[in-house]
């Protein structure tokens, strides 16, 4: 398995020296586990050598989906760490991301269901994401660029029984959120959402720590790991406003922002944006259409239900949903979280 | 599908390899639409084609879209479980749509965004059901888009606007038709925009020109609308609240809120019973102003040439407009054809009704147009049904009030 991995990048590492002018990108792989990115029977994700496991402190909701996420960066090359935004990863880094349900949320010894593995690779100085869909059989993923609607059944964290539709995106609805200025972005490994604390085979250590150890992390001083990330849903982390912001941030500001697709609409989530209209507060809509439902502004202080944030965020028709893709049920604890932030503003 | 399976071929050869986990018509056509190459057309076989999910194609160029006809390539949208829209084209350059209908999308029916050099050509794009809140927002949307061409095409029942051109530059929309929408055509906070030989009729306003605050493309202008012929606008109004054009009242014809460079030459404006044109401030619309670079005034308006004629009928008294015309503007039976706010913007030289620069709102040489201002700035006190102040050529010397 190890050497079909050092094959595959060498493949993309020479291709890379003959000339960044590599113009069109490799064909992606038929098969998930042609890439050699796991050891062992695939559906463990057991991550093989040279590529590490990672998490976020707050990830994008994606129909309670869990998810497992690795990277891949070539021997001998690391990010280049800033404080702000998405890591400056070097050319032939993979990101690994697998959707999957527990069969139980409360007791994972019970089996799961992987529903896709989505790579982000970085090749000829772009990102290309390639999507693919685990067979029912759990035995491989199969590349399928043109997305599913599969329906998937659990049971929750609060012992009940759920059924509902997974959406996968189609290739070009990745760009819907991974999306700056056009260009396809990875938008996860970050500072503020990796300094903490993560389970490796070696034992528990700060990520943004075993990065820097291992090599695989420039510029990131060791003295600065610590668990700061604001974690949403954990009020010991954060004020009850930073932590909306945060959950909008990951759940909207990827296109609420002015480089990204949701622009247009003038109403900015994402993090650093200050002004109160851009915000939303009492910011009329542009082109919601039915999206308003029947409500004049994103957001009327101490009032959710007057505001049409919290409107769409309880919708999951399509034609109205916020977000508008990645979801087909509602995130009941962001939708909480944000009525209690909208509830009490003045 | 025996066509289109031919045309993947040349495409699918490089890609032999692959395997699609569930193949049907969706996941075929979506991967064509992610694997053409640039240059390309993609023909759509004849037939109804009913779709769970948004189609999008993304980052392509010189690409064609091409359908049987209007009649024959119908795209269905009914029973959508994902997306917001019916088509999408973002990110792209020079992408030719032609020949084919969109119905019963959830959201939009063709979005295209962020493209540079974008034709709709014989596309209908509808909502099959009566004209409903829960019809999506806009048939044939553009937004941020470049050389724009709309023509022969048909938009029918958008809870918004049928036609909707919103942050676009170099714009042309021609020979459509547009009807039992809540606006027919709209064109919002772009530049240089030509409209012409359209017929908007059955909606609630026929023709918008508007620009909005909040927005990234903030000043639109350099409009030219003429020739067309915009009856019977009467439709009530459906839109969603919150919405802008939610305000527009049944009877419009053709509606200007705070553009600037609008020319509006021989057109019919036929049969719309309330206000078969409007020249207004954003102050109408009694939405708060955040937005400190937007300008809310109307300035550098022509109309001139165009017919008008309507019955003599009381206009609506539907909503918040109707009940201005109700209570504030009583004309009764004589409804007129074209209404200005006349809240005019201090810091620019003006006389009492008008701009005294080329700034100035011109009305001349329509026929059978009569004419009031509202006086709106002054709690409507003083309606004039005086047209003399606006009797004027923006090309030429301002005549001083």
């Amino acid at each position: 398995m190890k050497s079909r991995l050092l094959i595959f990048f060498s493949v993309i590492l020479t291709s890379l020296c003959v000339g960044a002018a590599v113009d069109r990108p490799h064909p992606p792989k038929e098969l998930l586990s042609q890439y050699g990115f796991f050891k062992g029977v695939l559906k463990d994700q057991q991550p093989a050598d040279g590529i590490m496991p990672y998490s976020l402190s707050t990830p994008l909701f994606s129909d309670y989906a869990e998810k497992l996420r690795f990277v891949f960066i070539p021997v001998g090359l690391s990010a280049k760490f800033n404080d702000s935004s998405v890591f400056n990863f070097p050319e032939g880094t993979v990101l690994i991301k697998t959707f999957y349900f527990p069969v139980d949320f409360r007791n994972p010894s019970k089996g799961r269901r992987l529903m896709e593995t989505r790579l982000l690779i970085h090749e000829g100085s772009r990102w290309i994401a390639y999507p693919y869909i685990w067979n029912e059989d759990q035995k491989d993923a199969v590349y399928d660029p043109a997305g599913e609607v599969k329906a998937v059944k659990y049971v929750d964290l609060n012992g009940k029984k759920k059924e509902h539709n997974y959406f996968i995106p189609n290739q070009n609805q990745c760009k819907g959120c991974h999306n700056q200025n056009e260009v396809l972005v990875p938008l996860g490994p970050s500072a503020r959402q990796m300094n903490h604390d993560m389970m490796y085979s070696s034992g528990k250590q700060n990520q943004l720590l075993y990065w820097e150890q291992n090599d695989k992390l420039s510029g990131f001083k060791p003295s600065d790991a610590k668990n700061v990330g604001i974690v949403w849903n954990d009020p010991a982390t954060g004020t009850l406003d930073q932590r909306a912001r945060l959950w909008l941030d990951i759940n909207c500001g990827f296109c609420h922002q002015p480089q990204g697709p949701a622009a247009s609409s003038g109403l900015h989530l994402h993090m650093q944006e200050s002004d109160p209209l851009r915000i939303g507060i009492n910011k009329t809509p542009v082109a919601a259409g039915r999206g308003s439902g029947d409500r004049r502004f994103d957001i009327v202080p101490g009032k959710p239900v007057e505001s049409i944030l919290i409107f769409r965020m309880e919708s999951d028709d399509p034609g109205i949903m916020m977000p508008e893709l990645g979801r087909s049920v509602k995130h009941q604890e962001g939708i909480a979280l944000i009525k209690e932030w909208i509830a009490g503003m003045k | 599908m025996r066509i289109f399976r031919i045309l993947c071929l040349s495409t699918l050869s490089l890609f032999t390899t692959v395997l699609f986990a569930q193949p049907d018509i969706r996941k075929q056509w979506q991967t064509r639409l992610i694997t053409v190459a640039d240059g390309e057309t993609i023909n759509l076989d004849e037939g109804t084609f009913v779709m769970d999910a948004t189609l999008s194609m993304e980052g392509k160029k010189n690409i064609t879209i091409k359908g049987k006809g209007i009649d024959k390539t119908i795209i269905s949208f009914k029973g959508q479980k994902s997306g917001a829209e019916g088509l999408r084209v973002s990110n792209c350059t020079n992408i030719t749509l032609e020949d084919f209908s969109v119905e019963d999308a959830k959201g939009d029916g063709v979005k295209t965004m962020n493209v540079n050099g974008i034709t709709f050509r014989n596309i209908r794009a509808m909502w099959t059901g009566k004209p409903d809140k829960n019809n999506g927002s806009y048939a044939l949307y553009p937004v941020l888009c470049e050389n724009v061409l709309i023509e022969n095409c048909i938009a029918r029942g958008a809870s918004d606007a049928g036609i909707y051109v919103g942050q676009s530059k170099d714009i042309i929309v021609r020979n459509n038709k547009a009807y039992e929408n809540v606006a027919g055509i709209e064109i919002e906070n772009s530049l240089n925009a030509e409209v012409y030989d359209n017929e908007t009729y059955n909606n609630t306003g026929g023709l918008l020109v508007f620009d909005l605050p909040d927005l990234k493309l903030k000043r639109g202008g350099h409009c030219k609308l003429y020739r067309n012929t915009i009856r019977d606008n009467n439709l009530p109004n459906f839109a969603p609240k919150g919405n802008i054009v939610g305000k527009v009242p049944l009877g419009t014809g053709i509606l200007l809120l705070a553009c600037t460079n609008v020319e509006i030459y021989e057109n019919q404006i036929l049969n719309n019973r309330t206000t078969p044109t409007g020249i207004i401030s954003y102050y109408m619309t009694e939405n708060p102003i955040k937005d400190s670079t937007y300008y809310p005034y109307p300035t550098s308006v022509y109309i001139h040439d165009n017919v008008y004629s309507k019955p003599r009928k009381k206009a609506t008294m539907r909503g918040r407009m109707g009940k201005m015309y109700r209570f504030k503007l009583k004309f009764g039976k004589d409804v007129p054809d074209i209404v200005y706010d006349g809240i005019l913007d201090d810091k620019v030289p003006n006389g009492k009704f008008n701009y005294s620069d080329n700034k100035r709102i011109c009305i001349r040489n329509n026929k059978g147009a009569s004419y009031a201002n509202l006086d709106a700035a002054n709690g409507f006190k003083n309606i004039s049904r005086d047209s003399a102040p606006m009797d004027c050529n923006p090309s030429t010397t301002a005549s001083v009030q």
